[in-house]
């Protein structure tokens, strides 16, 4: 029985595809770096290597189209237990056959992979979706989110494009790091201190900009307005709008 | 901004919110350095209103004064409600202020028509102008020009906006005559086609000088009030199908009538507006844009309105026993599609798994095929064992409508087709 134990990043899990295909010894568990062991047998420990993590990297994109590439990643990041032992398994699959495997939904890792990609995707879709900036007094837009899945990385393209003449956070406070984009570029960030309300999700109102108030009302207004009575669906209202989005949305406070 | 900001915004908002045609949709606006805003292929939808619609769009009038007289309408001249009227820049704070807390897609701006077209459409494009000079604001715009309004005003609005829509809501001349006597159909067709035109020049200077500027690049929308007048689905669904035609045309939104003017004895006393109506029409209208369906089809003189407790790809089948079952392992696309209980998104995973071998069916259902459904039209690689061809329409039909499915037609709502 083969177990690796790896640094719990992207770069970290393409090493261990090389570590594993230059000894012939194929994983048998994958653990991530804060995982507590269970087993008794040797641990392999992979040091994550750039340049072998490229070339798995490079040769899987000649194997596999670039969107199967991009998804090997995106389910990665969905961090579900033993994710990686599947995409391990998946990246043997490609290098193994001739023909690509992604399209072979009789498989069931196939499927699996793209199950968990579009959840992921999904979970992405809705940070796009139900990120709300509180604007702070200092004049930066602040939205802390709580995302099933490690999505951030997934939406940095969009916020950065969309919002390229603000000042913003977007916070993971599962995850406790955040995106910053200072009007020039977006970097990472990890608040050692985060002091706002986590069960409202709200920033204290000392911290938030004079106006912040009503234009939450405002939109809380437009919001009541715009439903149609005669339509009501609560039903479908709460199916399309998870509950463990409404403490973020002020429209549902 | 002002103390009655708020005000304002409720009225303007309610007055607004039987226009169903709020979806952003259908085109990349990139946002070009550091301005605010992007508009990405299909709209998002920032939240769902309690009547689960998707709001993605600030939907919203720019005044609900009106002149006009329409029986169909919350706004007509003759009903007592409150009225309110916001100033550009106004409309334009609340845009940008609600956009900068990813609140919204953009702005979906209406009017009712105050003084004459024309005022009433200067206003509007000075709201879309603003936005985009002054605010460096790339985010979604959709106007809905003022019927009756001039060419040169639909041009420029043309400019500012993603998309243009002029409703034609009532589905015939003769019944627009009746309900909203100070409209024709030409005063909307007339803008229709300035739409039209603006697009499809702008078109061509772009093949010459790429620099030239965009007209209204997400095209144009139009909608139909359903259940105000007799009108069948067969000419609903016909008039929507020459409007597709259209090169500009992009969508047709159908909004089942709500009796909002009871008192008003041209129309219908309704107790309930016709909302599984609305959904077959969205069905059908899903059919001939994304299914290749013809839409004599789906409707015709024999069968002028679409079956309410069936969908109308399964009523197809169902008056088409001869073309089923069908061998998802080699037949075309295009009848693959046809199967009831398969929509796009599965069609295209068979074409492309059934190249590594033939498809069983429960490999089908982990594609994504219904196949409670599917299964009285296919064959796959097991035996067909009980198929429309044994089982009759009738009886298919009748299994279709068991308690269970006919709750879960209920629940359906209006989102989910097929
Ligand atoms: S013109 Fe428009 S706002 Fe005015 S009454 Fe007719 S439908 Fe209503």
């Amino acid at each position: 029985m083969y177990i690796y134990r790896y640094d719990s990043t992207f770069q970290g899990l393409l090493t261990l595809v090389f570590d594993a295909y230059s000894r012939k010894a194929f994983p048998d568990h994958i653990m991530r770096e804060s995982d507590v062991s269970l087993f008794d047998g040797d641990i392999r420990t992979v040091v994550t290597d750039n340049v072998r993590a490229q070339r798995v990297w490079n040769g899987l994109r000649k194997k596999i189209s670039p969107s199967a590439c991009r998804m090997l990643y995106v389910v990665w990041l969905s961090e579900l237990h033993d994710v990686e032992m599947l995409v391990f398994r998946y990246i043997r699959k490609a290098f193994a056959g001739e023909r690509s495997p992604e399209l072979n939904f009789g498989d069931a890792d196939v499927l699996e992979t793209s199950k968990i990609y579009r959840k992921v995707a999904r979970e992405a879709e809705r940070m796009r979706m139900f990120v709300r900036f509180q604007k702070t007094a200092d004049g930066i837009f602040f939205a802390p989110i709580e995302p099933l899945y490690n999505v951030l990385p997934l939406v940095v393209d969009f916020f950065t494009d969309r919002f390229a003449d603000q000042l913003w956070v977007v916070y993971d406070i599962k995850r406790n790091y955040g995106l910053y984009y200072d009007l020039h570029k977006t970097t990472e960030i990890v608040f050692t201190q985060l002091d706002f309300d986590f069960s409202t999700g709200r920033l204290h109102d000392a911290q938030a900009a004079e106006d912040e108030k009503r234009f939450q009302n405002l939109w809380k207004s437009y919001f009541k307005s715009i439903a149609i009575k005669e339509r009501a669906n609560p039903r479908l209202h709460r199916q399309l709008l998870p509950k463990r989005f409404w403490r973020f949305l002020p429209e549902k406070q | 901004m002002t103390d009655k900001t708020l005000e304002k915004l409720q009225t303007l908002a309610e007055a607004a919110k039987y226009d169903v045609s709020c979806a952003s949709s259908g085109h990349t606006r990139k946002n070009n350095g550091a301005g605010l805003g992007s508009a990405q292929g299909w709209g998002i939808c920032h939240s769902f209103a309690e009547d689960g619609r998707c709001i993605s769009l600030l939907k919203i009038m720019l005044t609900n004064h009106c002149i006009y007289d329409c029986a169909y309408c919350i706004n007509r001249r003759s009903n007592d409600v409150r009225r309110a009227t916001f100033s550009v820049s106004e409309l334009v704070d609340l845009t940008i202020e609600f956009y900068r807390r990813n609140y919204i897609e953009g702005l979906f701006l209406s009017s009712g028509v105050v003084r004459n077209p024309d005022y009433t459409m200067e206003r509007m494009v000075r709201v879309a102008k603003d936005l985009r000079e002054v605010h460096r604001y790339n985010g979604y715009i959709h106007l809905k020009s003022i019927p009756g309004a001039s060419r040169e005003l639909v041009t420029q609005a043309g400019l500012y906006a993603d998309r243009l829509s002029v409703n034609l809501e009532i589905p015939s001349e003769e019944n627009l005559k009746l309900l909203a006597p100070e409209k024709s159909y030409r005063s909307v067709f007339q803008p229709m086609s300035y739409i039209q035109q603006g697009a499809l020049e702008s078109a061509e200077e772009r093949r010459k000088h790429r620099a030239a500027p965009r007209f209204a690049p997400a095209g144009q929308s139009t909608q139909l009030i359903v259940g105000a007048t007799p009108d069948t689905d067969n000419r609903i669904l016909h008039l929507s199908s020459e409007l597709y035609n259209r090169p500009t045309m992009k969508r047709v939104y159908y909004s089942g009538y709500i009796p909002v003017n009871t008192y008003d004895s041209r129309l219908p006393a309704l107790a309930t507006p016709p909302l599984v109506r609305e959904n077959r029409l969205y069905q059908a209208d899903w059919l001939l844009r994304f299914y290749a369906f013809k839409v004599d089809e789906i409707v015709s003189d024999k069968h002028p309105n679409l079956d309410l407790e069936i969908d109308p790809k399964l009523s197809y089948a169902l008056r088409h026993p001869e073309i089923f079952p069908i061998d998802v392992n080699c037949a075309d696309y295009e009848m693959i599609l046809r199967v009831p209980g398969i929509g796009v998104k599965s069609a295209k995973l068979i074409i492309a798994a059934r190249r590594y071998g033939r498809l069983t069916s429960s490999q089908l259902s982990k594609i994504g095929v219904v196949m409670k459904r599917a299964r009285y039209f296919i064959t796959c690689r097991e035996l067909p064992v009980f198929t429309i061809q044994e089982a009759k329409p009738d009886m298919l039909r009748k299994l279709f409508l068991s308690p269970a499915t006919q709750r879960s037609l209920k629940m359906a709502g209006q989102l989910s087709l097929f």
